[in-house]
């Protein structure tokens, strides 16, 4: 997920849509890029998307249904207007990222892959940053977050929040 | 003009580099000093990030950790001409944590600008590609093969025998698929090549398809590495409007284009097959093997599926010949290892080194012991597919060999550090749930063995029935190990039973534990 803004994203259009899996029609195995596309736009995949990926590629709606369902960024409704992507893969639990994921969520009354009550902020685990030796680490609407603390990761929200 | 260069390393900018950087910007305004910014990738020193560099007449000189609130006292102490300052470290190559690598594949990363074809070309870049064009394609696959360069994604296949196996193959078409998918927790090397040195990696592939008779390759980086995608479609671009990709390569008669693709965030994606089932736009489930990718890859064509590593070590390869390359290392592996040392330790970063040190000389005198000032109990080697290794462990060489002879890996060369609160019992279960997430499904061993195995470790710390659960749970490991289809189902018995042998302190009722 390259965590993009939600508020950048349009409200459905089917012809924005056909424009977009049209520009990468041509590619060679074209469905994740489309698929990626379309999310970037439109904040998620939708049926709508579905249907029509399926019909421009020849494929059964079910065979495009399995491909956005097995990857874990693609969305089928969008996310808060931040995203908030906390890493919790082994470097990032050796320095305590459960403990804070924890704290975390408590502090925002959600659970993993939830959105708080004011449609602000989504909330999801990932696997790994790469950012392994500035741990605990985060993805803050695609942008890294390294070293974190509870104070940190509130300063880091209340920021994306005036932004 | 003073050149001040400052990473854009993700893992720097998470740590604030951007904010460093726009200070140094204001503060030098403020004070009519005339600075040109760099941005660079990193050095791999990330306990000093955001780390700074000065350019001066005999060289740099290097400042950090530095923080934004840093900036104007450092400018007081006369910054500019490498004044002191408790944040100053000297030049960064006498740094100790630098002067005792071997810096092979990392020679530029985080010295030059990444997107700079002129520094790159400085630092000894395209002279891979200048060899392999003078010499042709079945001496530069004899050179890959002489050299013992093998696979650094984790198998640790011999490269050259890979490209043989393609370039032997009749087909219409062939391709380099480049695996960028580095899932493995405790890993970012590929992330820094392709935030730090991209066009290494497009030399390096070009050389690839050069030698195999591909003109296709395409990169698979993961979607959770939004800047090493960014600064990678970058360099494609510059390297295509400079004639370093497309037809007739800088008039050498070859053509190769390449092609970046993001994944979509599934670690099964990083096994080969997975992989090219997902390059193909289809779920990634992973493929029956055989028939090998090397003869039916992607899109049915015979295709050369290598790690970010592997590629970017065949430059220095080609330019400073089979034999220089093949000199360090020890035993069967030859060559360098970028080797990170991440999780809760002191000196975390990047340490490329040939073959050979032992893992208590990496975790202790390099990496220094934990961040926590905790003793280390437990480090993992591989990311989550390797194994736990306890200190008794630590006289093991760090080789391919030695470590699958403790039951280990070395996988893509990364090792997380635990201190003593460490729950490995805690660590088991995530291993058997990490699996159960990310299981593509195919087969019953990995499909339904990691949530019985999560299931398993939960009754032991229930304490319903431990000793028979414990049985029950290492029987269930033999069954994933030998009846998994691919790597992922294949080796996470090695993190579990390891956690098992190694600390079966932590396997018993937590009702009891807590009672001690």
């Amino acid at each position: 997920m390259d965590g993009k803004r939600m508020p950048e994203a349009s409200a459905w259009n089917a012809e924005r849509a056909s424009e977009i899996i049209a520009e990468h029609a041509g590619l060679e195995g074209p469905m994740l890029p489309i698929l990626r596309a379309l999310q970037q736009e439109f904040g998620c995949v939708s049926d709508a998307a579905v249907r029509l990926v399926a019909e421009a590629l020849n494929l059964t709606r079910a065979e495009v249904h399995g491909v956005v369902t097995f990857y874990h960024d693609f969305r089928r409704e969008p996310c808060g207007s931040h995203l908030l992507q906390l890493c919790r893969a082994e470097a990032c639990q050796s320095m305590g990222s459960e403990d804070l994921a924890a704290a975390v969520l408590a502090k925002l009354g959600v659970g993993w892959h939830g959105t708080t009550r004011d449609g602000q902020l989504t909330v999801e685990p990932v696997y790994c940053l790469g950012l392994c030796a500035t741990s605990p680490s985060a993805l803050l609407d695609g942008e890294p977050l390294g070293r974190l603390n509870l104070d940190k990761i509130t300063e880091a929200l209340e920021e994306a929040r005036a932004a | 003009m003073t050149r001040i260069f400052v990473p854009k390393d993700a893992a720097a900018l998470a740590v604030g580099a951007d904010k460093v950087a726009a200070r140094i910007a204001a503060e030098a305004r403020s004070r009519w000093l005339a600075v040109e910014i760099v941005r660079t990738g990193s050095r791999g020193m990330f306990f000093l990030e955001p780390l700074i560099e000065v350019e001066m007449a005999d060289g740099r000189v290097g400042y950090g950790p530095v923080s934004a609130s840093d900036v104007a006292s450092l400018f007081d102490a006369g910054l500019l001409t490498g004044g002191a300052h408790a944040l100053r470290i000297g030049k960064p190559e006498e740094h100790p944590f630098l002067s005792g690598q071997t810096r092979l594949t990392f020679a530029r990363c985080g010295i030059i600008d990444p997107l700079s074809l002129g520094d790159y070309a400085a630092h000894d870049g395209w002279n891979g590609f200048a060899r392999a064009i003078a010499i042709g394609p079945q001496a530069i696959i004899a050179e890959v093969t002489k050299s013992g360069l093998r696979g650094r994604g984790g198998a640790g296949f011999p490269t050259g025998i890979k490209w043989k196996t393609v370039a032997d193959t009749a087909a219409d078409r062939k391709y380099v698929a480049c695996n960028a998918d580095e899932g493995d927790s405790g890993t970012f090397a590929d992330r820094m090549i392709m935030e730090g040195d991209p066009f290494a990696l497009i030399e390096g592939m070009t050389i690839c398809g050069i030698g195999v008779g591909a003109t296709k390759g395409l990169v698979y980086c993961r979607s959770e590495y939004p800047h090493a995608g960014k600064t990678f479609s970058e360099a494609l671009r510059i390297a295509r409007e400079a004639r370093y990709l497309g037809p007739n390569i800088q008039g050498s008669g070859f053509t190769f284009e390449l092609e970046l693709r993001m994944g979509a965030g599934a670690y099964i994606c990083g096994e080969e097959t997975s992989m090219l089932e997902s390059l193909e736009g289809k779920r990634g489930v992973v493929r029956a093997k055989p028939p090998l990718p090397a003869h039916k890859g992607l899109f049915a064509r015979p295709t050369v599926i290598n790690n970010v590593l592997s590629l970017v070590a065949v430059p220095t390869v080609l330019d400073r010949g089979a034999d220089f390359y093949a000199n360090f290392g020890f035993g069967r592996s030859r060559g360098t290892m970028p080797i990170q040392i991440a999780g809760n330790v002191r000196y975390g970063g990047l340490y490329e080194t040939a073959f050979g040190l032992t893992l208590g000389e990496i975790v202790d005198d390099i990496g220094g012991g934990t961040q926590s000032g905790r003793p280390v109990r437990a480090v993992q080697c591989g990311g989550p597919l390797g194994a736990y290794f306890p200190r008794s462990l630590f006289h093991t060489p760090y080789d391919y060999e030695a470590f699958t002879a403790c039951d280990g890996l070395l996988g893509h060369g990364g090792i997380v550090v635990f201190d003593d609160t460490v729950d490995m019992a805690l660590m088991a279960r995530f291993a058997m749930e990490f699996c159960a997430i990310e299981s593509c499904g195919k087969c019953t061993p990995c499909r339904i063995g990691a949530t019985r195995g999560v299931e398993v470790i939960d009754r032991v710390l229930a304490g319903v029935k431990p000793a028979e659960n414990m049985v029950l749970l290492e029987d269930l490991c033999n069954t994933m190990k030998f009846g998994s289809l691919c790597a992922l189902g294949g080796f996470v018995p090695y993190p579990v039973m390891s956690a098992v042998r190694h600390f079966r302190e932590d396997f018993v009722p937590r009702a009891l534990a807590a009672a001690e």
